[in-house]
């Protein structure tokens, strides 16, 4: 095993706990300004393809990446932007992906739903609900047989629950101490169904019926979800095995940017209430304020430097080239 | 080292696997092998045994019986740093592992515009008249095929068989590796070397003047069988093993049709949209201003193979059938 001195930096290097919550604060709006971009190019019609925001769930992929090196393993979903600049994308890359452009992370040949970074462990975006759960576990299989030091996190909405494969995975990453935490963000609507129509018995009762280490974590709070991951990433780290975290957590938009009209599964009322009393961003600036972490022109500074960021990322994307049609038969083999 | 050394050896086809897996893991510490009883148990077709004791237990691994479960391991461990071994029992089981060989493992390299590579090895097997009836008895090598991102290899030797395992080992993409378990107990020479065969180069199994049989895997031996049978009778058979139906080597097999003019091809998948269909089309394209007779597919009937024995050996091509159809195209019948 790599010794804790000999492994690469963090993704961050963070001094105090005011510095790692102002970072943590950070990271919510930058992704959450990332999504209002993509939303504006998406129905201005400059960006093609599908467009799945993560708006709203921002304190699951900080939280959880926050605790993790920057060489550890991520797997992603369709809603993957979070993880994506969580885990340390550069935004200018990714809008581009998202334009299918040269200069994207996959040189426009993935898009929103497949983006991957070795750079930051981004084993990938993956458009199967639960199509991940494999390559996540195998990461943390050659993990430990490589004795690297690694671990790998699969982050998967409820929807993936359904699939039979997860269950595959985690008794088979349970028989062999695999350093994989299952994340399981729990939106509640698998597309335009609410959960409860589609998962019998407990979500925790799954991980249960393995022996994996489990716990449940509100989704919204990033300090919470950050100090659960954290014991279940340092405890995968030294060999005590897989854990599975379920946080709580709720999707602001449709399923997609296109998905509007969404009154027949669920009411306005609902959206309005945890955008109102559950947000993340808000939740963790008053507590940052009321904590003395900083003053509200601090963390106005904090978005306004997000949105220029954001700004110059999608002006990046927009110039840079299409790929040239000779590249669509690169890369199909190795 | 050539590929035709002069071998002193003989090895059973399942001897000659064995010892590729045995000269790459000792070559290579990130190859490892997991599946369905492959530590101890070395499959129920023994070809892995004495694996486990020379390996250990952190390289031969023992899966549950999840499929696409351990097949996704596969291909994240291969993303990873690792080169595995997936062993799927039969390949009948390979429905299981759909989604993460074509959505994943395939994809996986393009999709990340060539930054993830995924160098894993899918070992499993294909044929029928074992009498396993319908879900132990398909040749489904046709699907893996078809899709961009796989290479598909389908050894008819021992000798083959050591040399094309240990080049896919070595691959930087996934393979899919048939092996006909009839043929298990096949004994050919294997030189006991390190040697290569790579992958998208055809074998002329046997030269010819009259007739081209473009055969795989099991039929190899079929082809040759009838082309012994209808050199008796003055017709001589040329046999071309292809030996990986992706990459194709359609170069080798367009000009063994333009010399003899005839040609059958014969592969043990099902016919429509199969292997044979795709080889005839190749054969079309490039020598048809060159053939004297339409080409002639052979391979299993279109039934699910059946468990009764005189029901299952008539779903197959046979050195009989396959040796009355050349007689028929060369017009000697």
């Amino acid at each position: 095993m790599t010794t804790a001195s000999s492994r690469p930096a963090a993704t961050h290097a963070v001094n105090n706990e005011k510095d790692r919550w102002l970072r943590a604060y950070r990271q919510m709006v930058r992704i959450r300004l990332f999504e209002e971009q993509v939303n504006e190019l998406y129905t201005r019609a400059l960006m093609p393809g599908l467009a799945h925001l993560y708006s709203g769930e921002e304190a699951v992929a900080v939280g959880v990446c926050e605790a993790l090196n920057i060489d550890d393993y991520i797997t992603s979903t369709h809603r993957g932007h979070g993880h994506c600049l969580a885990k340390g994308a550069s935004p200018d890359r990714m809008f581009a992906e998202l334009l299918g452009k040269e200069a994207g992370y996959c040189r426009g040949k993935g898009g929103s739903m497949h983006i991957a970074d070795p750079a930051t462990g981004n084993l990938g975006a993956n458009a199967i609900v639960g199509g991940s759960v494999g390559i996540a576990t195998g990461a943390a299989f050659a993990a430990k047989r490589l004795a690297n030091g690694r671990v790998a996190v699969c982050f998967f909405g409820e929807g993936a629950l359904g699939q039979g494969s997860l269950y595959e995975v985690m008794n088979l990453a349970q028989l062999w101490k695999l350093p994989v935490i299952y994340v399981c963000e729990n939106n509640l609507y698998n597309e335009y169904t609410h959960f409860s129509e589609t998962t019998a018995g407990t979500i925790l009762g799954r991980a249960a019926a393995f022996g994996l280490e489990s716990a449940v974590v509100d989704g919204q709070d990033v300090r919470g979800v950050y100090e659960v991951a954290t014991r279940l990433v340092k405890r995968a780290r030294s060999g005590q095995g897989p854990a599975f975290l379920q946080a709580d957590t709720y999707r602001y938009s449709g399923h997609h940017v296109g998905d509007i009209n969404r009154e027949y599964y669920r009411t306005k009322q609902e959206e309005q209430l945890w955008r109102i009393e559950r947000d993340p961003i808000k939740l963790h600036a008053a507590w940052l304020l009321a904590q003395g972490h900083g003053d509200s022109a601090e963390l106005e500074q904090v978005a306004a430097a997000a949105r220029t960021e954001m700004e110059a990322a999608v002006k990046f994307a927009i110039a840079s080239p299409y790929p040239s049609a000779d590249q669509v038969e690169q890369d199909v083999y190795a | 080292m050539p590929e035709r050394a002069m071998p002193e050896r003989e090895l059973t086809f399942a001897q000659a696997v064995r010892e590729a897996l045995a000269e790459e893991m000792r070559r290579d510490s990130r190859v490892c092998i997991f599946g369905e009883d492959v530590a101890e148990a070395g499959t129920p077709f023994k070809v892995l045994s004495g694996l486990v004791e020379e390996f250990g237990a952190e390289r031969v691994l023992d899966t549950p019986i999840s499929e696409a479960g351990f097949t996704g391991v596969g291909v994240g461990a291969a993303m990873t740093g690792l080169r595995p071994v997936v062993d799927i029992m039969f390949g009948d089981f390979l429905t299981l592992t759909m989604d993460q060989m074509v959505n994943q493992a395939a994809k996986a390299h393009y999709m990340s515009g060539g930054h993830w590579k995924v160098p894993m090895v899918l070992r499993t097997t294909l044929g029928a008249t074992r009498r396993s009836a319908a879900q132990h008895s398909q040749s489904l090598h046709a699907w893996f095929s078809h899709v961009p991102g796989l290479k598909v290899v389908l050894p008819s030797t021992p000798y083959d068989a050591k040399g094309l395992l240990k080049t896919a080992i070595r691959d930087e993409n996934p393979v899919v590796f048939f092996e006909d378990k009839m043929m298990y107990k096949l004994k050919g020479p294997v030189p006991a070397e390190d040697y290569t065969i790579p992958l998208g180069v055809a074998d002329v199994k046997r030269v010819g003047e009259d007739i081209t049989f473009v055969a795989t895997s099991s039929m190899v031996q079929v082809a040759l069988g009838a082309a012994n049978m209808l050199e008796k009778e003055g017709i001589s058979a040329e046999v071309v093993d292809p030996r990986t139906t992706w990459p194709l080597d359609e170069k080798t097999i367009i000009e063994s049709a333009k010399k003899t003019s005839r040609v059958i091809v014969l592969d043990e998948g099902y016919g429509r949209y199969g292997v044979t269909a795709e080889l005839a089309a190749v054969i079309a394209e490039g020598a048809f201003y060159d053939l004297d007779a339409p080409v002639k597919r052979m391979g299993a009937m279109h039934v699910p193979i059946p468990f009764s024995p005189p029901l299952e050996d008539v779903t197959v091509p046979t050195e009989e059938t396959v040796s009355e159809a050349a007689r028929r195209l060369c017009n000697k019948s």
